[in-house]
């Protein structure tokens, strides 16, 4: 491990990490905002939801690296292009999610809802107000999981030369060093590690009621 | 799309039917590696209850390694030992396996888990021994999530495996990134299209070997722990 | 029998939940373990097929110790039943059925025609073989589970709170039906529960047992009532004692049964008001079974109708309990309450004063058990 040639990096470095968590964060917030929608509607139709979930399934089942370089196809992009990488991954963030949602919504208490309902909550009032919130946890869970793969597959773009923290795998192979190549494993947990916990406080501060339990 | 229809790349060593065979090769071999391993893990520490820490420390710590830099990490690390094909191909192995145990484990031990105890409770007091509770009530019962698991497994190799073609590893992704290195991108999306079709192709075995498989009794207390066993379905992260 | 002789099971930490205990279960006879949370009568069942071992003391089976038997054959040779029923998901009910024959070896085919028997036997309709236990009510999977445990003929039955996952009207359809299976089959069974109505309706003996294992006492359900050892035991088998004890008493022909004139349907109102005893006349059938009684006054105009019919009285069996003597008479709106024979034909009435007079007069009627 080359401490001296990591500071002389340095810059280097963050440029890469810069573009890492803009890559793999911009997707998860598109995808998240796609999905809540489309997994509400998934929730309320019962024909939809096997339609929905089974897209979202096969959707899933795509390879990255495939995805990467089917979507210009489609879009028009450029393989180089990190507008790419963004849509594929919002679309597996979405298709992760869509379930997700449709299930977190599913598992709020038929009794809470109805409550809602007798009290005069409108539809979306009671959305927003009451099923959504508890039904956060779930969706944090799922969203924790969206995030930490993101980061790990945003690195696969490297593959193609977009520049992120990938691009110190790809050149520590090239150059056959070490340094790169640990640094930047340790810097895609440590980021993965970062908003898996910042998606911990953002669910503990969304659900204020629930028992401040010592999460296993 | 020209890649695909040429014919002169459907035949040869570097041909295309040898590409898949390879990726399915490899994909396979890791699969049963990682099974192996996983399985009997999974149900002792779901039966005993011993070691129930693997489960959720590992799947939520290897999901955070990117594989890219495993793989590199590894071949790095390994190559100079094994000259030849061996060089490249074990790294990759490793890498694959790692990242098909924790869908495995984490599905077989939450399948034990769910086996109705008033199920297992009675068959004891009908006097069935351990070992033919585990083999007729215990395993048959937690086989949906157990599928599930290899399921997702398959899904997260495959699609390591196309990857690996940048550590030299043969298979699909060899497309994918030779098409790459010589700018072209009908090699590319041939490849692309050919690992996707490989993993639907894959994924819907699975599903229909479930279907078969799995008792119908179950089928429908499934439903509910199949959602579970999705929620659990480690995604592939790569 | 089954015997326990100073049976005592001690845990590491300290907790003592069965404490010593000493009990003989009759060979045929349905004995029942009752008594409150922690009183230690499920331990004690799970300790005669050693699925939980006794710390010290012995269990007989037939005077033969169960220590030192292999425990799997020992379970083999007992009918185990439990709360949940525990059937297999994945396995068809019939086969589920048939689970403990071929253990023991029988070929599946003659396993199978023993489970279709049986699945009929305890009120299932044949055609519940081919499914799958989750198309089946929680009463129906129970059901299944009896018939499971009955499916090898074992000589010895123990019971878990069979009936209390299951909702009240099931639970006394489920009971009645298990009291007829009891009188065609009768082997040696104990049963655990928590009611201690179901252990007297049920049991031919009852072990009340009391918080930390200790017996309090065991006597038929009879006795428990009439002369309740201590007033733990007079405590939990609760209150209304007295009218409780009724139905154990067996009217043996002690009540004077009056004669009762009936109406048809269908009759006028003058023929109503001729044939009515005070207010009320008894309507029957064609085949002279009650149907109800009915006020001549209420007919207004024309001929006596299903509309006209009082539904609230109960008939009762001339060989039946006291009780329901007793009820039959208290139920019924002109207060005579209606007896019939065992195809349910009139045979006359009865007033609350006969039937308090013969209780009176005979304190030492016969029980019922």
């Amino acid at each position: 491990m080359n401490i001296e040639w990591l500071g002389r990096q340095f810059d280097n470095i963050v440029f890469l990490l810069g573009w890492h968590v803009l890559l793999a964060v911009i997707p998860l917030v598109l995808g998240l905002l796609i999905a809540l929608p489309l997994g509400w509607w998934a929730h309320r139709s019962r024909r939809i939801y096997p339609l929905l979930v089974g897209i979202a399934g096969l959707l899933y089942t795509v390879p990255s690296l495939a995805l990467f370089v089917l979507l210009p196809l489609v879009l028009g992009t450029k393989i180089l292009d990190p507008l790419n990488i963004v849509a594929a991954l919002t679309i597996y963030t979405v298709a992760l999610l869509v379930r997700v949602v449709a299930d977190a919504l599913e598992s709020v208490p038929e009794d809470t809802v109805q409550a809602a309902k007798a009290m005069g909550y409108r539809s979306y009032q009671s959305l927003l107000k009451v099923e959504l919130p508890v039904g956060v946890p779930v969706i944090s869970a799922g969203l924790r999981v969206a995030a930490v793969s993101n980061v790990s597959l945003v690195s696969v773009a490297a593959l193609l030369g977009i520049p992120q923290l990938g691009s110190l795998f790809t050149q520590g192979f090239q150059l056959r060093f070490f340094t790169p190549i640990i640094a930047g494993i340790l810097l895609c947990v440590i980021l993965a590690m970062i908003l898996d916990g910042l998606i911990i406080l953002l669910n503990r501060w969304l659900t204020p009621w629930t028992p401040k339990v010592v999460a296993s | 799309m020209n890649y695909l229809f040429d014919p002169r790349h459907w035949t040869g060593a570097d041909s295309i039917p040898t590409l898949i065979g390879e990726h399915l090769l490899y994909s396979l071999i890791a699969l049963a590696i990682a099974a192996v391993i996983a399985v009997p893990l999974g149900i002792y520490i779901g039966v005993t209850g011993k070691g129930v820490f693997l489960i959720a420390g590992l799947a939520n710590a290897l999901r955070a390694l990117p594989s890219v830099g495993l793989l590199i990490l590894l071949v790095l690390l390994i190559s100079p030992a094994f000259p030849s094909k061996m060089g490249y191909i074990l790294p990759s192995l490793i890498v694959l396996v790692l990242l098909a145990v924790p869908p495995i484990l984490t599905n077989t031990y939450a399948g034990v888990r769910a086996v109705d105890a008033a199920a297992v409770d009675a068959a004891r007091g009908m006097g069935f021994r351990t070992m033919k509770i585990l083999t007729d009530v215990q395993l048959p019962c937690s086989l949906p999530l157990v599928l599930s698991g290899v399921r997702s497994a398959l899904l997260q190799i495959i699609s390591t495996a196309t990857i690996a073609a940048y550590i030299s590893l043969g298979g699909l992704g060899r497309l994918l990134i030779d098409g790459k290195a010589q700018n072209d991108y009908s090699q590319m999306v041939a490849g692309a299209v050919l690992v996707a079709l490989l993993a639907l192709f894959f994924d819907q075995l699975l599903a229909f070997i479930t279907r078969r498989v799995v008792s119908p009794g179950l089928t429908r207390r499934t439903i509910k722990s199949a959602s579970a066993a999705e929620a659990v379905k480690t995604p592939v992260t790569v | 029998m089954i015997k326990f002789e100073n049976v005592t099971k001690a845990y590491p930490d300290g907790t003592v939940a069965v404490d010593g205990l000493n009990l003989e279960a009759p060979t045929g006879k349905l004995t029942i373990l009752v008594g409150p949370s922690g009183c230690g009568k499920t331990t004690s069942l799970r300790m005669i097929n050693r699925l939980i071992e006794p710390t010290s003391g012995t269990i007989y089976l037939d005077d033969q110790p169960t220590s030192g038997m292999d425990a799997a054959l020992l379970r083999r040779r007992i009918g185990y039943v439990i709360q949940h029923a525990g059937l297999f998901p994945h396995r068809t009910i019939v086969d589920n059925v048939a689970t403990m024959p071929v253990l023991l070896g029988e070929s599946r085919q003659k396993a199978r025609s023993k489970a279709l028997e049986l699945i009929e036997r305890v009120g299932l309709p044949a055609s519940f073989a081919k499914r799958y236990p989750w198309q089946l009510s929680g009463g129906q999977q129970q059901r299944v589970g009896v018939a499971r445990a009955l499916a090898s003929d074992p000589a010895f039955m123990l019971m878990d709170e069979p009936f209390s996952a299951v909702d009240p009207v099931v639970r006394g359809q489920l009971q009645d039906e298990f009291l007829r299976l009891q009188r065609e089959i009768g082997k040696t069974i104990i049963m655990v529960t928590h009611d201690i109505d179901e252990a007297l309706k049920l049991g031919d003996q009852v072990a009340v047992m009391r918080v930390g294992g200790k017996l309090a006492q065991m006597a038929s359900p009879s006795e428990l009532l009439t002369s309740p050892a201590d007033e733990f035991v007079a405590d939990f088998v609760g209150r209304d004692r007295g009218y409780r004890s009724l139905g154990f008493t067996k009217t043996a022909g002690a009540v004077a049964i009056g004669e009762e004139a009936v109406v048809q349907l269908g009759a006028s109102a003058e023929e109503a008001r001729a044939k009515a005893t005070g207010a009320w006349v008894l309507v029957v059938d064609g085949g002279r079974k009650p149907l109800g009684w009915a006020q001549p006054e209420q007919i207004a105009g024309g001929e006596l109708k299903r509309e006209h019919l009082n539904l609230s009285g109960i008939a009762a069996a001339a060989s039946g309990t006291m009780r329901q003597l007793l009820d039959a008479a208290l139920s019924s709106p002109s207060r005579r309450g209606v007896v019939v024979n065992e195809e349910g034909k009139l045979i006359g009435t009865v007033t609350a004063t006969d039937v308090v007079k013969a209780i009176e007069a005979e304190p030492h009627l016969e029980t019922a058990r």
